[in-house]
């Protein structure tokens, strides 16, 4: 052996070697996968993951948007740009009927909002693609329940998850076998924490929506959470528009994703506040406050 | 500014029961690492408070799904993270009681390292046996076992000697490279993250510092050169690719090399990435190898060097874990899925099983979910293989079932003949 040669491998070194080997198992195993692209950070790092996985050929795969109609003008520009500059095939699905319906959490209360314009319409537009595996980019340290979920995560005919009867997941042997109209939702970014995504975003330059990063923005406050206002703002009686200095810790729909007061302007400060941060990633998610289990049930139902 | 260090990435297992206290240990750590949130201490003292407890109820942390809460125990596994300035981890938290088998041979497949939770007023149970077993078996490299609960014991040293003693003296016979023993009060906190100050007379790590400290550099096999081919990457008539994970070795630009199952031997022309280039790639980096020369190979065609190839053989012994709520057919085809290759298969032969509850070995006809089984396994085609003791990524394989398409077993090769002396003791203890 070469004395010079050095055989370690730093923690997103490793993050990243193991993800390149789940996404490589699904493209070789399955028929027709699509890897799910919500704009968010996650999603960033792993399409970023899935171009290194297959160079220097493109994306073997296309990218999916389930759009709500809800979210932010700055994601849908960042989204079209990107998936343009990487050369990807972009799919864009909703749940048409519920939108035209005026579908809207204030109308209809989280549970019922989401269940429509994000459940409904993923598992339409994967009956639709005829899709055996879908790639999302959730991960086990966001939630108590996705820290039970596999990697390769099985869904019978109706979509659906079944917490206490999943296969075992051993070594780095995954089980793709399905039956037609049953498919895997595959999660490559597993064991990935909100600080390694960032760590990794700064290490390997990935571009970003701007909104992760703090400036004045007019929002109101809602039950402790900063609501920011835009077109989907339906203001109620006695609310205050206020301009405060934050940014968004995660990305979701424009009416449901808090803001966090925060000067943070530049990569390097975001990773120093996150790592002083005392409150988790989905403090300022309304979705996930219904009940102590909202995304278990959610999730059940054939969310992601 | 916050400067990116690198930080080295550890895995370990914990399992033993509820009452052992082994979901306070990892509230405990993940508690006094400030890895657990505001809101989410806010969520949990609710909890607590509304069962009416006087202290913040650490094992509440780690419960996942809802009909755990609801029943109070821990059903599959889960996966935790956190990390120091030192390293980041990743913990398979798995449940003692229920499904026990299943979920610790789980955990313990990425695991290096295992925490054995004794508690100190019960001392070396058969729990606490059954999971050195385990860890032996799946070729954990580092057991440290955490004496725990010495609060109520009085700190006592001479217990604390006597539980190490009784340990030493058991797993003797059994394959573990490192093993380790710390006293904790995972409710007090003495030893897990802070000394404390009731154990004067230990003077070793405490249970952070040694998972921050001890060497894992080791555990790898950097010696046999083993990359199972997952997929072949050809974007245009110029570029032919083979992806997949060195497994285990390591590989330079300019060896030799030949392809199993053809034969054919070629040269590394180079090792590809994202970024560039590499001279030379390692386990378990994932790469693409391009060859000197045109081969044709696919996907479960194995790359290793010449001088050094792994076991070729439809025939070979493995021990398994049966995980299925089906029991084991022995007149049945299942599919045997190794490193990139999935054939057909079955058991020819089931030699004997394991009771888990004495860890004696019985003559059997069937194995049932949660045991564990000796078998001859006779594949289809042949599989490029390794003992799972030499080398943990070439050693193993799940079985599924074709008509269900479930996991139903795992398995671990082992190219020795069947004899007592991979077995633990005769146990009396219970």
């Amino acid at each position: 052996m070469s004395t010079n040669e050095c055989y370690e491998m730093d923690h997103l070194s490793a993050l990243e070697s193991e993800s390149i080997h789940i996404i490589r198992e699904v493209v070789a195993e399955f028929k027709n996968p699509v890897m799910l692209y919500s704009v968010g950070k996650d999603s960033c790092v792993m399409a970023h993951l899935a171009r290194k996985a297959f160079f220097p050929g493109k994306l073997p795969f296309a990218l999916m948007h389930i759009d709500t109609g809800y979210k932010f003008q700055e994601m849908y520009d960042f989204r079209d740009q990107y998936a343009k500059d990487i050369g990807a095939r972009l799919i864009v699905d909703s749940n048409k009927q519920a939108i035209k319906d005026g579908a809207h959490p204030s109308k209809l209360g989280t549970d019922k909002c989401c269940g429509l314009l994000k459940t409904q319409a993923l598992l339409d537009g994967l009956e639709k693609g005829g899709y055996d595996a879908a790639f999302g980019g959730a991960r086990r340290d966001e939630e108590k329940s996705r820290a039970k979920e596999r990697i390769f995560s099985f869904r019978d005919d109706f979509g659906q998850w079944d917490p206490k009867n999943q296969r075992p997941e051993l070594w780095h042997l995954y089980n793709g076998r399905v039956n037609d109209g049953e498919s895997i939702r595959v999660f490559p970014l597993s064991n990935w924490t909100e600080v390694d995504i960032w760590q990794y975003i700064r290490k390997e330059r990935i571009p970003v929506v701007s909104m992760y990063f703090a400036k004045k923005r007019d929002v109101v406050e809602r039950k402790g959470v900063l609501i920011p206002v835009d077109k989907n703002t339906h203001l109620e009686e006695g609310e205050e528009v206020r301009e405060v200095e934050c940014r968004f810790r995660s990305l979701g729909c424009s009416p449901c994703t808090g803001a966090v007061p925060s000067e943070v302007r530049n990569i390097d400060d975001l990773i120093e506040e996150l790592q002083q941060a005392r409150n988790s990633e989905r403090e300022n998610r309304v979705i996930d406050m219904g009940s102590d289990s909202s995304m278990e049930d959610k999730k059940k139902e054939g969310y992601f | 500014m916050s400067s990116y260090k690198e930080l080295e990435l550890l895995r370990f297992s914990t399992a033993v029961s509820v009452d052992d206290g082994k979901s306070t240990l990892i509230g405990r750590l993940l508690y006094d690492t400030k890895t657990i949130f505001e809101d989410q201490i806010k969520s949990v003292q609710e909890t607590c408070d509304r069962k009416g407890l006087q202290e913040l109820d650490l094992a509440l942390f780690t419960d996942g799904l809802a009909a755990e809460r609801e029943q109070g125990i821990t059903i599959d596994v889960a996966y935790r993270y956190f990390s120091t300035p030192k390293r980041k981890f990743i913990i398979a938290d798995t449940p003692g009681h229920e499904q026990y088998t299943r979920n610790m041979v789980t955990g313990a497949s990425t695991s290096n390292l295992a925490i054995i939770l004794i508690d100190a007023r019960k001392g070396v149970l058969i729990q606490s046996k059954r999971h050195a077993f385990i860890s032996s078996l799946l070729g954990i490299p580092h057991v440290v076992v955490a004496i725990n609960k010495m609060d109520l014991v009085d700190y006592d040293e001479d217990i604390y000697n006597s539980i190490r003693n009784d340990f030493v003296d058991f797993s003797s016979k059994m394959n573990i490279p490192d093993l380790s023993f710390i006293p904790v009060s995972a409710l007090k906190g003495d030893n897990v993250v802070d000394r404390g100050e009731n154990m004067p007379w230990y003077d070793g790590y405490t249970l952070l510092s040694y998972l921050e400290n001890i060497n894992i550099g080791a555990d790898r096999n950097l010696i046999d050169f083993r990359f199972p081919v997952q997929s072949v990457i050809r974007p245009n008539q110029d570029y032919r690719g083979y992806a997949g994970v060195v497994e285990s070795g390591v590989v330079r630009k300019g060896e030799e090399i030949v392809v199993l199952p053809s034969g054919i031997k070629s040269t590394i022309k180079a090792i590809d990435t994202f970024d560039g280039e590499l001279d030379y790639a390692f386990a378990p980096q994932s790469v693409t190898l391009l060859l000197e020369d045109e081969v044709d190979i696919s996907r479960g065609d194995t790359i290793v060097r010449p001088n050094n190839i792994p076991a070729v053989g439809r025939d070979f012994e493995a021990m398994i874990c049966w995980m299925s709520e089906d029991p084991f057919d022995v007149n049945k085809k299942y599919i045997f899925k190794h490193t990139t290759q999935s054939f057909k298969g079955k058991v020819n032969e089931l030699y004997y099983r394991i009771d888990m509850n004495t860890l004696h070995r019985q003559k059997t006809s069937a194995l049932m979910l949660n045991e564990m089984g000796r078998v001859s396994v006779r594949t289809q085609k042949p599989l490029f293989y390794d003992s799972y003791d030499r080398n943990r990524a070439t050693g193993h394989f799940i079985m599924i079932d074709e008509m269900n398409n479930n996991t139903v077993a795992a398995g671990m090769i082992m190219t020795k003949p069947t004899d007592i002396s991979e077995l633990p003791p005769e146990d009396t203890g219970v």
